[in-house]
């Protein structure tokens, strides 16, 4: 079984559903990316995996738990971190305080965790007492990177972290989304950068109008002649 | 210029009233979203609280910490059965809610302690003179109580994890829930906080002058001018809100009559509100 298994999943925040019976796994060894036209519900498949929205039919379940109707404050707990696309920062609170934040349910030592963070992203580790809202939208992503990663989360969603990067900023993220994922961390996330994201995914999944479009390995999909031509702009 | 500096005197006084009163106004409305209109009455409940106690024969500043608990018991549970029921609903529902909390806080007090002015030590203080300058030692006690007041919130907002959790939910709620942060219990030490900050501003009031069951909303307009000075949702900007329309309050007196007081608070309120709704500090806090 899957870490994260979600099958024939509905829902949406209330009125219409906008996913329409989506199945997906993902596991701690992989990065899983979600790829599909705007409006395909990409955003709001990786909001149900993590409690926020309104599941009408269908069911999720996270390391052999049931957690169909589970809040975000419920899910953090059992090792799922989620880094929204926008507002992904504490932005009055430091880099320091914002890691802190992240590790806010941890009650033992989380030095090392924070170190590794510091390695993982040096350009924190200088700016460690700066105001998270004075900072680039890279150095931003960074520090909403970092910030799930201190409850050490095993499966770390990202809404589509590269979004309004500089092409140096969007190469540095693909690396670190490879080494956080080295260490042990599943990854699954929404990309518009769909042909970048697709060369360092393991699986793929192409998504329109809330269904499973095509589901492939990262490279069959870069190699998929459709998808090539209707999901990569050719 | 005597008359200037003894206004100004007065007017740091009145302000570090503010101030208490502000900073509590400004952390509800950063974690929920609304304004407190039961502020003032808030501030009168701590007073008359302490007033209570007091004439048990205790002195005020003993009796001031144990008006903090007896008040914010109070403030927490008028946020759990009132309140919390009403958090899901429009935020103008939950404003016109405290409105209503407001006049039966204060309808409260007066039924208990009856509607005459009180005072928590009869006599006459004998005030220091500098020159011309009169102090009295109750204005050393308010100033300095308040500042030992703001550097304990600042401690706590800038040191301990509730602290941190409180200006993280106020800075992005959906991130708190998203880092696991417990809501309810970062808004009951909200009201634990405001509520205390109330007290004191309360005590030092009826200090300043007299207790009177409608103290506290009578001075509810300048604290709302005084933390949407600072920025509305930032504690630190309502410091210097405080200060700003408290000195202004005291020095306008000097051109026009005293009466106009609340006005003058209420001017520049108004005139904040037109060309820096934001306040006076830049970026986010």
């Amino acid at each position: 079984m899957s870490l994260l298994d979600i099958k024939q999943i509905h829902g949406g925040y209330g009125g219409m559903n906008i996913l329409n019976g989506v199945d997906l796994t993902a596991d701690r060894d992989e990065i899983v990316v979600i790829i599909g036209p705007n409006g395909a519900g990409k955003s709001t498949l990786l909001k149900a995996a993590f409690g926020m929205l309104k599941i009408n039919d269908g069911t999720m379940t996270f390391d052999g738990e049931d957690i169909t109707h589970l809040r975000p404050d419920q899910l953090v707990g059992k090792g799922i971190s989620y880094v929204p696309q926008e507002r992904n920062v504490f932005p009055s609170m430091t880099v320091l305080e914002n890691l802190e934040m992240g590790a806010y349910l941890r009650k033992d030592d989380y030095s090392r965790q924070m170190e590794w963070i510091f390695e993982l992203f040096p350009r924190l580790a200088e700016r460690r007492k700066q105001q998270a809202g004075l900072m680039s939208g890279g150095e931003r992503q960074m520090v909403a990177m970092g910030r799930a990663l201190m409850l050490e989360p095993k499966l770390l969603l990202l809404d589509e972290p590269t979004a309004g990067l500089s092409p140096l900023f969007i190469d540095q993220t693909f690396e670190q989304v490879k080494a956080i994922n080295k260490t042990g961390v599943g990854i699954l996330m929404v990309e518009q950068n769909a042909r970048q994201a697709l060369h360092i995914a393991d699986r793929g999944y192409v998504l329109t109008t809330g269904r499973n479009r095509i589901t492939d390995t990262g490279a069959n999909l870069l190699a998929n002649e459709e998808v090539s031509e209707v999901f990569l702009g050719g | 210029m005597i008359d200037f500096l003894q206004l100004l005197v007065y007017g740091v006084v009145l302000g570090s009233i503010l101030t208490l009163g502000a900073i509590g106004v400004s952390l509800i409305f950063g974690i929920l979203r609304f304004a407190h209109f039961a502020h003032g009455d808030i501030m009168t409940l701590g007073a008359f609280s302490a007033l209570a106690v007091v004439s048990l024969g205790l002195p005020v500043l003993v009796a001031l910490p144990i008006a903090m608990a007896i008040t914010a018991v109070i403030a927490v549970v008028i946020d759990q059965t009132i309140y919390r029921r009403l958090r899901r609903t429009a935020p103008v529902i939950l404003l016109i809610s405290s409105f209503g909390m407001a006049l039966g806080l204060r309808s409260l007090i007066q039924l208990i302690f009856g509607p005459n002015n009180q005072v928590f030590a009869k006599g006459i203080q004998m005030p220091y003179r500098w020159g011309d300058i009169v102090v009295k030692p109750d204005h050393l006690l308010i100033v300095g109580g308040a500042i030992v007041l703001v550097l304990v919130v600042h401690m706590f907002l800038s040191h301990t994890k509730m602290g941190k959790a409180m200006r993280a939910m106020s800075d992005n709620v959906d991130l708190a829930a998203a880092c696991g942060i417990p809501a309810e219990r970062v808004v009951m030490w909200t009201w634990i906080l405001a509520g205390c900050l109330a007290t004191a501003a309360g005590v030092f009031l009826g200090m300043d002058a007299q207790l009177h069951p409608v103290m506290g909303w009578n001075i509810l307009l300048p604290v709302f001018a005084a933390t949407i000075l600072g920025g509305i949702g930032k504690p630190y900007g309502a410091i210097a809100g405080g200060m700003v329309i408290g000195i202004a309050m005291e020095l306008s007196t000097m051109v026009m009559p005293p009466v106009y007081k609340p006005a003058v608070a209420f001017a520049i309120m108004v005139a904040m509100l037109i060309w820096r709704p934001q306040g006076i500090f830049k970026g986010q806090a």
